[in-house]
Formats: structure tokens, C-alpha cells, sequence
């Protein structure tokens, strides 16, 4: 109990006087997390909104697929693409395995899915009301695409906020790609992960507690940004 | 007058649609000229929303077909259409206005200037940038009414535009209508409210269990309609 209370004593004391081994892991953490949000969400919405609108045969086996990829294990993500871009993979030349580029790869390919699934499922009802007037307006589905991501742009935001918070929060998915290398590599999960181990419970305490606040404020931003959308939404 | 590249009169022949094995409409043949607006009317479940469709090309048809006086692409860009629960963005009032224009690839300048006449027309002037979905359901309808008039179509489709209104709005947007018409729109447009296809209709389509059983000028048709079940729809009574 003792032992809670003064690491927590540290951890807060590491935090308040803006340790730079704490700043150094907390901004590399935000930098990946935030270029593989971008990177799955030029995918993952236009992907997203046409499934919302398109009509083919097979639609509903893509559904399923997509669904079932929102449960992807991040370890597993993480171990796809080490074997793509080892040495001896296929991708290898480019040297990119246990930089940032990889880690910021395989958390996009991670919350690619689940931005997509999401997105679908918000803007599906959406087309179903808007479909009629569209095409009395002239515009066929492919048109609808971008007109549907504007109109649920406040609902969309939500979506790629849950997509961060998924990619800030993983840990096997960089560990593995990354290599967890101090100074280069290290996220706050997989530094949490490592400090833990080692019994440097202050260390590790200090970032979870960063990382606790990112994701409440992540979710407050998404709690407010509903309530602009209802506003809109009507 | 008509001008040479209208796109009407528009003409249906041998019309039929069906959904899920269930007939809904048949072997329906009318014509639709510039003029006076169009009422069909009949009771619920008619045919009449259907036959809207149809005739705008939203569904297409089990059998027969739609002809236009010109060619069909051409009919499609000078039409328009107005549902009885307006479907909006989720935009401005005034986005919603340009939405369409842009889409025809009008001019910015155009776009702007017309949908402004536009929501003049409708009395929303003061409500341009208010997010339209927080509009009452009257200024809705009315919203689609400009929305739909600033494309200047010839030919207007409105399918029972004041069903969910109260008498004021009703009345605001019967005003409309009429100004539209007498602007040279050609409006067709659905009601199961006898009294305001007496007010509206130049003339009058009379549909029962899916056929058009008359078609007349709105005069004749009120003073003296040609089938029992016409007669028995006019005196009130509950025909399906």
C-alpha cells in the first residue's frame, strides 16, 4: 500500500516538472497514433461510405469481413506486417522495421477496419434517407459518397476519435514492430509494459496516468462533438 | 406559347408497377400538358406516390413507359421533385438551397443568386444560415419548395407536399404552389385533400386501386365526374 502511494507520489512529481523522458514518450506516442489515424481514415472512410452506398453481390460477405477485422488482434497486426517489412520480406529494402514508420503502418492497418465498419454503419441509415432525393437531384451513388461524409461529419468525428483512442491504447501491435527502442521506438504502452517488468513502477505509473488522461479527454471531445451533431442532425 | 425544346407534354402508356407480387399500378395512360397544375387524387393507396415516381423515373416501371418531348437525359435535368417528408441535408438552409445548383453545375454567382430568390420566394430570407433540420415542419417543407423552385424546372412533382401540415402552413405552401405556377412551373402534385385539389387543380387525375380512372379539366371533373366511383370519392364517402 506503502509502496502504491509513494509511486504514485513519484509518478505525479514526474508528470508535473515535465520530465523529458516522460514529454519524449508521451509526443512520440501522439505523433504515431495521430499520422496512423490519418493514414487509416484516408482509407477507411471513403471505404466506409461506399459500402454505405454501393449494391453488388458479395456486399454482405465485406460487411462480415470488415466487422470481424474490427476485432483484430494488435499483436497479430503486429506480426503481419514484422513479416512484411523484415529484412527478408517482401517490403524489406525499404528498412522501415523498428522505426516509427512501421509502428505508425501497423496501427493504421489495426484501426483501418474499424473506421471503415463504423463509418459504414453510421452512414448507412443516413443514405437510406437521403437515396430518393439524391437521385431526384441527379446524383448517383458515387456522388452521394462525398456528400454523406460532409453531412455525417459531426458523427464521423466520433468515429475517428474511437479509431485514436484504439491506436494510443494498443501495445502488442508496436512492440513488436517497433522494437520498443528507448529514444526512437518507445511508446507509452510499450514503456508501460517494459517499466512494469523491470519495477520502475513510478515510471510506469506516471505514463499510464497520461495515457488515462488522453483517453478521458479523447472521449469528453467526443461527448461534446455529439452534442454539436444533434444540433445539426436535427 | 410553348417554347420549341420544352419537355412536355408528357405522356404515359400502358404504365404498370409492381412490388413483391402485389400490382400497383395498371395499364395507367395519361397525358400532361404545360398549364394549370396537375392534381392526382385518390384514396390512400391508390397509386398516386407510385405514379409520381414513375413519371420522375425514381422507380421504373413493371410495364409500358414515360415518353418526353424531348430526350429523356434532357426531361431529367428540368424536373424536380418534392416529398411529403422533406428529406434535408444536414447543412444550412442556404447549403441546402445550393446543394442541387452546384450539382447541375451551375455558376457560383448563379448558384447563389438564385437560391437566395429562391428562399425570398418562401419567406426563409432571414433563416439562411440556421441548420435547416432545426426548422419547424412547415419552414421544412417550405425549404424544399425553394430548394426544388431554384432549380427553375418545367415541370414540378409534388407528392402530397401539406399531408403532415397544420391549416397555416398548409396554406403558406399552397401559396407557393401557386405562385410557382403562375411563374409557368408546370405542377403535378398528389393530395387525398379534396378541398385543396378545388383550390389548386387546373385539372384533375383521378386514380382508384391503381388505374386512372378519369381524367378531366378540374371543372368538369367537380361539377360532373363521368364514373360512380368519382361521384361516391366527391361526396365523401370511403371508396378504396
Amino acid at each position: 500500500m506503502n509502496d502504491l502511494a509513494s509511486a504514485f507520489a513519484t509518478a505525479l512529481g514526474l508528470i508535473l516538472s515535465l520530465d523529458p523522458g516522460v514529454l519524449a514518450v508521451v509526443s512520440l506516442s501522439l505523433r504515431v497514433s495521430l499520422a496512423a489515424l490519418i493514414l487509416a481514415a484516408l482509407l477507411g472512410l471513403p471505404l466506409g461510405a461506399l459500402l454505405a452506398v454501393a449494391r453488388f453481390p458479395g456486399r454482405g460477405g465485406v460487411i462480415t469481413l470488415m466487422n470481424a477485422l474490427m476485432g483484430l488482434p494488435p499483436v497479430v497486426v503486429g506480426l503481419l506486417i514484422y513479416l512484411l517489412l523484415s529484412r527478408s520480406g517482401p517490403l524489406g529494402s525499404l528498412g522501415l522495421l523498428f522505426t516509427p514508420s512501421a509502428m505508425i503502418i501497423a496501427q493504421a492497418v489495426l484501426i483501418a477496419p474499424i473506421l471503415a465498419a463504423l463509418t459504414r454503419q453510421v452512414l448507412e441509415g443516413m443514405w437510406e434517407e437521403y437515396a430518393e432525393q439524391l437521385r431526384s437531384f441527379g446524383a448517383g451513388p458515387w456522388r452521394a459518397v462525398p456528400t454523406l461524409l460532409w453531412d455525417g461529419r459531426f458523427m464521423l468525428l466520433t468515429v475517428l476519435l474511437a479509431g485514436f483512442g484504439r491506436a494510443a491504447a494498443e501495445v502488442g501491435a508496436v512492440m513488436v514492430v517497433g522494437g520498443n527502442i528507448e529514444g526512437f521506438t518507445r511508446v507509452m504502452t510499450t514503456a508501460i509494459a517494459l517499466e512494469t517488468s523491470k519495477g520502475d513502477l513510478p515510471l510506469a505509473l506516471a505514463l499510464g496516468l497520461v495515457l488515462m488522461a488522453i483517453v478521458f479527454g479523447v472521449n469528453a471531445l467526443a461527448q461534446g462533438v455529439r452534442g454539436v451533431a444533434s444540433r445539426w442532425a436535427g | 406559347m410553348r417554347a420549341p425544346e420544352s419537355i412536355l407534354p408528357l405522356r404515359a402508356e400502358g404504365l404498370g408497377f409492381s412490388a413483391g407480387g402485389v400490382e400497383i399500378l395498371r395499364d395507367v395512360a395519361l397525358k400532361i400538358e404545360a398549364g394549370a397544375p396537375t392534381l392526382l387524387i385518390g384514396a390512400n393507396g391508390a397509386g398516386k406516390s407510385v405514379l409520381l415516381r414513375l413519371l420522375h423515373g425514381l422507380l421504373a416501371p413493371s410495364a409500358g413507359c414515360v415518353f418526353w418531348a424531348c430526350a429523356s437525359d434532357k426531361a431529367a435535368r428540368h424536373q424536380a421533385m418534392v416529398f411529403q417528408r422533406p428529406v434535408l441535408l444536414r447543412r444550412s438552409v442556404l447549403a441546402n438551397t445550393l446543394y442541387p445548383l452546384k450539382l447541375a453545375g451551375l455558376p457560383r454567382e448563379a448558384c447563389l443568386a438564385r437560391a437566395e430568390e429562391a428562399l425570398a420566394l418562401v419567406g426563409l430570407a432571414d433563416r439562411v444560415q440556421d441548420p435547416a433540420r432545426r426548422l419547424s415542419v412547415g419552414q421544412q417543407q417550405r425549404l424544399a419548395l425553394a430548394r426544388a423552385a431554384a432549380l427553375q424546372p418545367e415541370l414540378l412533382f409534388l407528392d402530397e407536399p401539406s399531408a403532415s401540415l397544420d391549416p397555416a402552413a398548409t396554406r403558406a405552401v399552397e401559396e407557393i404552389v401557386l405562385t410557382l405556377a403562375r411563374r409557368g412551373t408546370k405542377i403535378v402534385m398528389t393530395t387525398h385533400d379534396l378541398a385543396q385539389a378545388r383550390r389548386l387543380a387546373g385539372d384533375v387525375v383521378f386514380l382508384h386501386r391503381g388505374r386512372v380512372l378519369e381524367q378531366a379539366p378540374a371543372e368538369a371533373f367537380f361539377q360532373e365526374p363521368a364514373t360512380e366511383i368519382a361521384r361516391a370519392f366527391l361526396r365523401g364517402e370511403l371508396v378504396w
